[in-house]
């Protein structure tokens, strides 16, 4: 079962760096959508080596909100997006910016290592720091992306790297803030999506990285 | 019972909000009252408190429940809300166009719903659902940033609520983080008050790790550079009385979350993480005060002083003492009830000059003299002139730091404070004296908005002099809930 679990482990960064790098719009989305069911297969697995109900709703959860609902909705508000034929614009060429990544996600092993110590939960010392992982790297595909949907993405991804860590180190969390949370989830892609909409329509590009009025002479 | 009601109410008015209703001054006057009514019952709940008394809901006190510092901020945020949505009658009724109901409809029902989770995060014990009700605000607020819909207005939004979630993200890695600690440490409620007493038990690495997420993640809320990035154009593209609001309070949520963090800390390993404090807080005090000088909108002028004063804040904390604390708490309270108004002196010249270049205002006293008055005192009371109560605030936390041998952080904090005094000051004079440049058909300040700044000046003038009882009492309280 460990080794079950690493192999997502392994796969769910795979599937972050994708979101770093990958080219088009849409493969980006499908990433997302294999990346959410990496993290409900983890919780599954989880749920069933600890005999946790609770681990096993937080996995119906994440299929449910993150897997089918979120990439539905991205797709009804923003298809045009999905659709056009072009490779996503980035601050740095994708060579470099998967290099960083890479660097990144070593970063993210030593930042967890001293409370590896206090784990003696096999789990724990794969999710926390493969989640760790998916935070940071979430965070640099915000930053390195210049598109609405890849920066919507971007935050998904660390919070989807946030709850791969969750599901092992707070796994017996109240079921009421699993829920709120899902929904606070579902809330920031609603938002966004509306916004990336509304910026379309307003500003005609939705290359938000290249918006630049506001500053100071 | 009466958090629930606190809670219930905007949640009603924010339903009403949609009922289709030819014309919007029904929810516009809902709102009124029902901020009000909020305002009312956090002053009786604030005032009526004591030491060790806990104001909770029965059975579900593990959810809801309150302190000191919360009550505190409670107040703030229901004086800010109420006064805001007494501004925003006048405000969106001059900017909306009339045949427009349906958006003056959907502004309330925004601004009720920002309002609601605004007053959640004191109130709510969980952490896990204070860091919901945190991302929440931030969630429900995006809309009224861009409500102008101009590419400016969504630009700022876009920023906001993409930099506020990447904050909000690493600092649920943060909330679980310390959740695990508690675990290993025998586990209980996830609240404040059983972290508070469990905390010696938690591994430090826990706590310092939990510590500094919590601090990157909700400082990116709060406006703490480097992440400040977004706060100077929410703060100015929104309308005027959401700015009162975010400029205000909602900083003010964030940074009470970071400062919840410190009876945990303040234990064994507390240097280090002073330090921390101390150096966020003093770097954002310098960046904004050198970015202050060369403000060409004067929004943005009062948005880059509230990053000062949260730098102030942090390092008012940091000093770790219990002066240093009296100092921060206080500031807390000057500083969203003068920036809130600030900002509505803010609002009232766009109103009167429909500019929001500060080269473009000049003789604005002549103009209008109400404004121009309270553009005046807004902008000597928030630079931090005697006798108003954020110099009372800055000069408490120098005199603390002072007494502690701090000499090197607060003398560069006294610098600053002095470059971002004179910077606010020379903008906002040449703004209010100075020969009429445009004299066009101006229109008069609507009823409503002349009536916030009357009513919110008032604390503002006597603040820095007067102090009641009850008040001064709650401020003490809440000095005590951050230490151990």
């Amino acid at each position: 079962m460990t080794q079950f679990n690493a192999l997502m482990g392994g796969l769910f960064i795979l599937t972050a760096f994708g979101i770093v790098g990958l080219r088009q719009i849409l493969g980006s989305l499908r990433l997302f959508v294999a990346q959410s069911l990496l993290l409900a297969a983890s919780a599954f697995i989880l749920g069933a080596t600890h005999a946790s109900v609770h681990l096993f709703v937080v996995a119906g959860i994440v299929l449910v909100v993150k897997a089918f609902f979120i990439p539905w909705l991205l797709y009804r508000v923003l298809s045009h997006e999905l659709h056009a034929k072009r490779e996503i614009e980035q601050a740095l060429d994708v060579t470099t910016s998967l290099l960083l990544a890479a660097g990144l996600t070593v970063i993210a092993y030593f930042l967890v290592n001293p409370l590896l110590i206090a784990a003696s939960d096999p789990f724990i010392r794969i999710n926390l720091p493969v989640g760790m992982a998916g935070v940071l790297l979430g965070a640099y595909a915000v930053a390195v992306r210049r598109e609405a949907l890849p920066q919507l993405l971007g935050i998904l991804t660390m919070e989807n790297g946030a709850f791969f860590a969750g599901i092992s180190i707070a796994s017996d969390l109240p079921l009421l803030t699993e829920l709120a949370a899902a929904f606070d989830v579902l809330i920031i892609a609603v938002v966004v999506g509306l916004l990336t909409r509304r910026i379309h329509k307003q500003v005609g590009t939705t290359l938000v990285g290249v918006m630049a009025r506001l500053k100071e002479e | 019972m009466a958090l629930f009601v606190i809670l219930l109410i905007p949640l009603l008015v924010a339903g009403l909000s949609m009922i289709p209703t030819k014309n919007a001054k029904v929810s516009a006057r809902a709102t009124i009252l029902g901020a009000a009514t909020v305002f009312v019952l956090s002053l009786f709940l604030a005032l009526g408190t004591a030491p060790g008394k806990q104001v909770g809901v029965p059975a579900f006190t593990s959810w809801f429940s309150t302190d000191g510092l919360s009550l505190l901020v409670l107040l703030l945020v229901s004086f800010v809300g109420f006064t805001a949505s007494l501004f925003s009658l006048g405000y969106v009724g001059r900017t909306v166009p009339e045949n427009h109901q349906d958006r003056i409809r959907r502004y309330y029902r925004r601004f009720n719903l920002f309002l609601l989770s605004m007053l959640a995060v004191p109130l709510l014990s969980q952490i896990a659902m204070v860091w919901i009700a945190v991302e929440l605000t931030t969630l429900l607020s995006v809309f009224l940033v861009g409500f102008e819909n101009t590419p400016e207005s969504l630009e700022a939004a876009w920023k906001y609520v993409v930099l506020t979630c990447m904050g909000a993200a690493l600092a649920l890695m943060g909330v679980l983080i310390l959740y695990w600690g508690l675990f290993i440490s025998g586990g209980g409620e996830f609240t404040w008050s059983l972290l508070k007493t469990a905390s010696p038990k938690i591994p430090p690495v826990f706590l310092t790790t939990a510590f500094i997420l919590f601090l990157v993640g909700f400082g990116t809320k709060a406006g703490l550079v480097p992440l400040h990035t977004w706060l100077p154009d929410a703060h100015s593209q929104a309308p005027s009385p959401i700015c009162a609001l975010l400029s205000g309070v909602e900083t003010t949520t964030a940074l009470y979350v970071i400062l919840r963090f410190l009876p945990m800390v303040s234990g064994s390993p507390e240097s280090a993480l002073s330090t921390w404090l101390l150096v966020f807080g003093l770097i954002s005090v310098g960046v904004s005060a050198f970015l202050l000088i060369q403000v060409k909108d004067y929004k943005r002028l009062f948005a880059y002083s509230t990053i000062e004063h949260m730098g102030i804040i942090l390092v008012a904390a940091g000093l770790s003492s219990g002066t240093g604390y009296a100092g921060a708490v206080y500031l807390i309270l000057a500083h969203a009830l003068t920036k809130s108004f600030c900002f509505f002196s803010a609002g009232a010249t766009l109103l009167v000059t429909k500019t929001r270049e500060i080269s473009s205002v000049r003789g604005l006293i002549r103009l209008s003299p109400v404004t121009g008055s309270s553009l005046m005192i807004g902008g000597l009371a928030i630079a931090g002139a005697p006798p108003f109560a954020v110099f009372l605030g800055e000069f408490s936390i120098i005199r603390a730091g002072l007494a502690q041998g701090q000499y090197g952080v607060i003398g560069a904090l006294a610098f600053f404070i002095g470059i971002a005094f004179c910077g606010i000051m020379y903008q906002v004079n040449r703004m209010v004296f100075g020969k009429v440049s445009n004299p066009g058909e101006q229109l008069p300040l609507p009823m409503s908005c002349a009536a916030t700044l009357i009513v919110a000046a008032v604390p503002v003038l006597l603040l820095g002099l007067f102090v009641p009882d009850s008040l001064y009492d709650l401020l003490r309280l809440a000095a005590l809930s951050l230490g151990r």
